[in-house]
């Protein structure tokens, strides 16, 4: 799917949001960089920031290739960023010993340190064959301005914004990405405080000012450093509540309740609705309470998760049946090659 | 004469002409201020402790109470207390003794943290119409979990779980032995605990048989002086707790007077009749980290490693570093007693002057656990000095788990917190072994009184979470985002870790 649908499906829904935010992930971008991990870092000033990043990067393994990311002016969008990206091979010698993917473990370090380090880069995407493309500003002009249909992707995700607390910053527009995993969220976490001071326990850094960043960092840690089925994750962001546990038979009360002790802290409170995915997966979820929309619809093997009907509507006319999933029942489309 | 009498710290006066002569105002003060003479009741008012005893029983309310009628010529540094403790100790030379929680006016950081609340951007939730969740599990939990799918779509757990503790509401009555608080005190808060699905600590005093069928409600105490301790106590408890410092007296030990060593508290504490029941300061198989933790493992060995160990210690400078320790030993909880916690008796100048609040050293010991990668290792209990559910729920926000609560559960008995419960006269049948004042505290109706108390304050408690958006208690615990801190100075804010209002 080129990049076309996804921004007239999310031009439905710009009630939802103020014309300060918005963004697209797409996976199966680089299929020419397929074993690099592309990094998207929008520099505040190319000449000043990119040549410390450079070095970061040269220092833990190497560039293959690294452009500024096509843009096409737009009236309504002003662009304070300079995005650029990085097709990067990380050294994997240079990891911390016992390391299990010690790919991984170099560029998410990386991707924290250099975020945290606030100097004039921040790394937005960091997955392998797989972009982030957002900005401030209305879904059009957001998708206009990178030409978001020049790519071809299997999966998609959107995002349109409606700020209250850091409006205008590029950063501050979802997706949220590390490697490879991206979030789009509707809503706030409540519980952003204790997720956030749990997952920094794990070595994460918050440093996008939102609630939405700890999702993505939380299905990194469950998913792929703690080894979670993608479903099970969900679960442990958005558990079943204690009476219902009480009604399960022995076996699965028994691992329902350690998944709930063992990640009390990760569980996410407040309203929300999220779409995550993987290479491999898409995921949409509510909170335990549904308290933000979403609506699922499938159309032959295509799977669509939006907080509208309409949104969905527009980008597959035909679509075969549209159902909205019971409060916290995760819905789950693998990718079949 | 050197000193003389000192002004008399209360002035208790008798309306003649609301007064009936019922004399139920001499019956009911066990301390000596009232008398007849003739048709009219006479007042010593240097007995009085302000205990209003006499006060709630007065038909006519005809009894008004005063504090310090005749004060001394007022000085900021040489105050009444000042002045009394030394006129004290010129004639005793000895160690002044106080009962309750710190008297100095240090100000309470509870009471400069505020709460948050949901507008527009997320929806406050009701919890009339809306599930929210109290139910708290104190105990060591696992890092991380093994779950496998079998083939065939079965969930697998593979992680074996240490056994913990389940709250209904994360509000537990702390340790007051049996000897220092009545029976019948101790069968209200028990009932209480079971009637609201929560725990209470026997203190050091022993388990007493009227309680055994409370004993799945109850955290047994091992402490410095071993009292009551044996295998049938550890295996009556829900859960041990092993006792090593207090809020109220940090670094020092306990002592109950013979005269309180009654036949049945004799039994009780396993302790000959008529003897002083002394604590040392240290245990004296403890005196380092790894010590204490043999003892844990001795302990969780000899109750088959099914029961929950938790480690109180009095909250200390270096609090956050000592229950680092703690969480590396096979402890599930470490109870953490703030300088505001309670006592039957400790030196006043301990009382007063040793130790920090709680509200401080909740967020120090959250942190450090959190920075060691280590709070899953441990719950956190607070203690020392929670007033209400808005205390409850800060100390949560801070990092607390669950708290305890103590005087607050005597106060749900009649306590009017007069401090006088070392002398073993307590008129509300509390800090006492004499059996008729005992007797004046009725277990049927005190235990309603306790168990109102902590349905109160989880109701409240639902609703502040509600408020904030928030449908399960574990979504608070550490949130400190949703404190902010109201004319709290730069550097306990970061201790704390939270914004001033408006930020």
């Amino acid at each position: 799917m080129d990049g076309s649908g996804i921004r007239q499906a999310l031009s439905m829904m710009n009630e939802r949001g103020s014309g300060e935010g918005a963004g697209y992930a797409a996976y199966g971008i680089y299929p020419d960089y397929r074993d690099c991990y592309a990094l998207h870092v929008f520099f505040d000033n190319i000449r000043e920031n990119k040549p410390l990043l450079d070095s970061a990067l040269a220092q833990w393994g190497t560039i293959e290739h690294d452009e500024a990311i096509p843009t096409y002016g737009r009236p309504d969008l002003r662009a304070v960023h300079t995005p650029w990206r990085y097709f990067f091979k990380p050294d994997p010698s240079l990891a911390p010993p016992g390391s299990a993917a010690p790919e991984d473990d170099i560029v998410s370090a990386l991707v924290m340190q250099v975020n945290a380090a606030r100097r004039g880069a921040l790394i937005f995407s960091s997955g392998k064959d797989l972009g982030v493309f957002k900005a401030g500003g209305w879904p059009e002009d957001v998708a206009d301005f990178y030409r978001i249909e020049d790519y071809e992707g299997y999966i998609w995700l959107a995002h349109n914004r409606y700020p209250t607390n850091t409006p205008g910053w590029w950063g501050g527009a979802h997706p949220f990405n590390l490697l490879d995993w991206s979030v789009v969220h509707n809503g706030e976490i409540t519980s952003y405080g204790t997720n956030r001071r749990y997952i920094e326990s794990f070595g994460y850094t918050c440093t996008m000012y939102t609630d939405t960043e700890v999702v993505a960092y939380l299905i990194d840690l469950l998913v792929r450093r703690h080894g979670l089925d993608v479903d099970l994750a969900v679960r442990a962001l958005a558990p079943p509540f204690w009476e219902e546990i009480g009604r399960m038979p022995a076996a699965e009360r028994e691992w329902n309740s350690a998944l709930r002790l063992t990640y009390a802290s990760a569980m996410m409170n407040g309203p929300f609705a999220i779409v995550a995915a993987n290479r491999e997966v898409m995921v949409g979820f509510t909170d335990r309470g549904k308290l933000r929309p979403m609506v699922v619809g499938e159309c032959g093997d295509r799977l669509y998760i939006s907080s509208e009907e309409a949104a969905i509507r527009a980008m597959e006319p035909r679509v075969e049946s549209i159902r909205m999933p019971a409060a916290g029942e995760p819905v789950i489309g693998r990718v079949v090659a | 004469m050197i000193i003389g009498s000192l002004p008399p710290r209360y002035r208790v006066s008798v309306d003649p002409v609301r007064c009936m002569e019922c004399g139920r105002c001499i019956e009911n003060c066990a301390y000596g201020v009232f008398s007849r003479d003739g048709d009219r009741i006479q007042v010593n008012s240097r007995n009085c402790t302000a205990c209003h005893r006499c006060i709630a029983c007065c038909p006519r309310d005809a009894i008004t109470l005063e504090e310090h009628p005749c004060d001394y010529r007022s000085h900021p540094l040489w105050t009444r207390e000042a002045k009394e403790a030394i006129y004290n100790q010129a004639r005793t030379g000895k160690i002044i003794l106080a009962g309750m929680g710190n008297a100095l006016d240090y100000p309470v950081i509870f009471d400069r943290l505020v709460l948050d609340a949901c507008q527009v951007t997320n929806p406050s939730l009701d919890p009339l119409r809306e599930p929210i969740e109290l139910v708290t599990h104190l105990g060591k939990k696992p890092a991380r979990l093994d779950l496998r799918r079998r083939e065939g779509g079965d969930v697998e757990l593979r992680t074996t779980l240490t056994p913990n503790l389940r709250i209904e509401t994360p509000i537990m009555i702390g340790h007051m032995s049996y000897g220092a608080i009545s029976l019948n005190a101790h069968l209200s808060m028990a009932r209480a605990a079971k009637n609201t699905g929560t725990f209470m600590g026997t203190g050091e005093g022993g388990l007493h048989a009227a309680l055994y069928p409370y004993q799945d409600r109850m955290i047994v105490q091992v402490a410095s002086g071993r009292f009551g301790v044996n295998i049938d106590y550890l295996e009556r408890g829900a859960a041990v707790e092993i006792k090593i410092g207090q809020g109220a007296k940090p670094g020092i030990g306990g002592h109950l007077p013979g005269e309180k060593v009654c036949a049945d508290i004799s039994r009780t504490r396993m302790i000959p009749e008529g003897s002083d029941a002394i604590s040392p300061a240290p245990h004296h198989d403890i005196y380092s980290i790894e010590d204490l933790a043999q003892l844990v493992r001795g302990l969780k060995e000899a109750t088959e490693w099914k029961k929950p160990v938790f480690v109180k210690i009095a909250a200390v400078h270096n609090v956050a570093a000592i229950a680092a320790g703690i969480a590396r030993s096979p402890a599930d909880a470490v109870v953490v007693d703030g300088f505001r916690g309670g006592t039957g008796a400790a030196p006043t100048v301990f009382r007063d002057h040793v130790g920090i609040p709680i509200e401080a050293a909740v967020a120090s010991v959250d942190q450090k656990l959190r920075d060691q990668g280590i709070r899953n290792e441990i719950s956190v209990i607070a203690s020392g000095g929670i007033r209400g559910s808005a205390d409850v729920a800060k100390a949560i926000a801070l990092g607390a788990d669950a708290v305890y609560i103590g005087t607050a559960a005597l106060v749900a008995m009649g306590c009017r917190v007069c401090g006088n419960c070392y002398r073993g006269l307590c008129p509300w049948g509390i800090a006492t072994q004499r059996p008729d004042l005992v007797a004046r505290l009725n277990p049927d109706e005190a235990s309603n009184h306790v168990a109102n108390l902590i349905r109160a304050w989880t109701l409240e408690l639902a609703e502040l979470l509600g408020a904030a958006g928030i449908n399960s208690i574990e979504s608070l615990r550490g949130n400190r985002d949703r404190l902010r801190g109201y004319m709290l100075d730069e550097g306990l804010m970061q201790v704390l870790d939270v914004r001033s209002v408006g930020a």
